[in-house]
């Protein structure tokens, strides 16, 4: 069963997430833009996977392209699954 | 005026270590990199030397291929900013099969949980010329850049190619070398299946009791420049590359052209290209695999090529010591051989103990020995062959 999608839920997962991709976990918070954190395009694509497992939520490149912070990737999760 | 091409870097990661100096210590000291019938790279730690990120990023090949590039940067003197403008830089590097891990590894996901489970990566990682773009965004190299791949002669391969775009004006410097990481379970069974690999799993080329190459991994890369351009910056010269030829059997697969007519043309070409008589040729690195077939047709191909100093001249193979790093080869070897000559010494070929009736040259048994010919600069062949057929043969001094 997918974990239950909760802002709480999918900011740790996705926090994980970036952790695993290379990024430092004392860097993470809802306003650090992607492109500080050097994560790219493919990064993306990965964590697009990582959520979709999880949560069951689909992203697919067009939802992710104008995404800045990772506040904006947790929020755009939250609201696919409504 | 003639672009002459030398060596200005070098950087290797074995299964005698992380560097080109454990390399050549180790191998000259009669040591052996190999365990448990595997050549591992087992003294290197990629977190040592690469973020995670970089990780991710590359598969093993080619992790090893930026180390052993920035090692080989390193030395040459290649800092934040390259010595020359990034248009007249290239880079190519030889791989025989390229990230086989991640193509493993994305099968397995696929057949387990389908496509969905597939990582983005999964090409980036696998395709051959992965090592060449990782090197290029490493040290923003923007000249011509790419892959080789021709199986075991792929190291050799690239760094002639390198030589030659020097040669032709097309570049002042190139990065090339080659990289393998390949002891996975397909790779293995696979070179099992065509008995090319040992069952007893000791790489003693030469040797009569030889039953085929030890897997091995790792990778080399050069820094080559134009001479005249590394003299004015006052780079230090390592050795020079003075010759590169390559020809192919068009004869079998997998096996050798027995008499090595091909494989002896091959040499003849380069030394030709070099303007070297077979009288000076001082060493020859062997591509010596320790397979019944390739010592055989090579031993031919250097009495067919080099004549009567074919008996007379040390010959050697560095596989002896760290086994087949099969498309990172002819890269590590070509380093081993200037060093060599560096030292003026022929490192042994590990473990010949028994003499093949028919394998008849020095192949340099139990401990290195001195090469005596004056002061001045030593001349070398490094010998590549690979399954396909090909034959490369780099003509090296120092």
């Amino acid at each position: 069963m997918a974990t239950p999608v909760t802002a709480e839920n999918v900011e740790e997962k996705i926090y994980d997430g970036l952790v695993e991709l290379g990024a430092e976990r004392d860097e993470l918070t809802r306003e650090a833009t992607l492109e500080d954190l050097d994560v790219d395009s493919l990064d993306l694509v990965e964590l697009a996977q990582i959520v979709e497992d999880e949560f069951g939520v689909e992203l697919r490149g067009d939802d992710v392209k104008n995404v800045k912070t990772v506040g904006e990737v947790i929020s755009l999760v939250v609201t696919k699954s409504g | 005026m003639t672009r002459r091409v030398v060596i200005t870097g070098v950087g290797a990661v074995t299964p005698l270590g992380v560097g080109a100096e454990p390399l050549i210590e180790r191998w000259a000291a009669g040591e052996c990199g190999i365990s448990d019938g595997t050549g591992r790279c087992r003294e290197f730690e990629p977190l040592d030397h690469l973020s995670k990120k970089d990780l991710r990023r590359m598969d093993r090949f080619a992790q090893m291929a930026a180390v052993a590039a920035g090692e080989a940067a390193e030395q040459a003197g290649f800092g934040e900013e390259l010595p020359y403008e990034p248009h007249r830089v290239g880079c190519v590097i030889g791989t025989g099969i390229g990230g086989l891990p991640s193509l493993e590894q994305n099968q397995r996901k696929l057949i387990e949980s389908g496509e969905k489970a597939v990582s983005p990566l999964a090409v980036p990682l696998m395709m051959g010329n992965a090592a060449a773009a990782a090197l290029a965004m490493r040290h923003g190299l923007k000249g011509q850049c790419y892959g080789v791949v021709s199986a075991c002669a792929a190291g050799a391969h690239a760094i002639g190619d390198a030589s030659r775009i020097i040669r032709a004006g097309d570049a002042d410097a190139v990065v090339a070398g080659g990289a393998e990481a390949a002891i996975t379970g397909v790779a293995v069974a696979a070179f099992g299946a065509m008995e090319a690999t040992s069952r007893s799993g000791i790489s003693r080329p030469f040797d009569a009791r030889r039953d085929g190459f030890v897997i091995g991994e790792g990778a080399g890369v050069l820094i080559l420049e134009e001479k005249a351009a590394a003299e004015a910056r006052g780079a230090e010269i390592l050795g020079e590359l003075l010759g590169y030829a390559a020809t192919c059997d068009a004869f079998h697969l997998t096996a050798p052209q027995p008499q090595g007519a091909e494989a002896a043309r091959a040499i003849e070409l380069a030394l030709a290209d070099a303007g070297v008589a077979p009288v000076d040729v001082d060493y020859v690195n062997a591509h010596g695999t320790s397979t019944p077939l390739n010592d055989h047709s090579e031993t031919m191909a250097l009495k067919l090529a080099l004549g009567e100093r074919a008996g007379e001249v040390p010959v050697s193979s560095t596989k002896s010591a760290i086994g087949h790093l099969l498309g990172a080869a002819g890269a590590v070897e070509a380093i081993a051989t200037v060093e060599a000559l560096r030292r003026r010494t022929a490192p042994p070929t590990v473990g010949w103990e028994e003499r093949d009736a028919e394998l008849d040259l020095d192949y340099v048994p139990g401990t290195a020995k001195p090469i005596e010919n004056g002061s001045g600069p030593l001349v070398a062949i490094s010998n590549s062959f690979g399954f396909g057929g090909h034959n490369a043969v780099l003509c090296l001094a120092a």
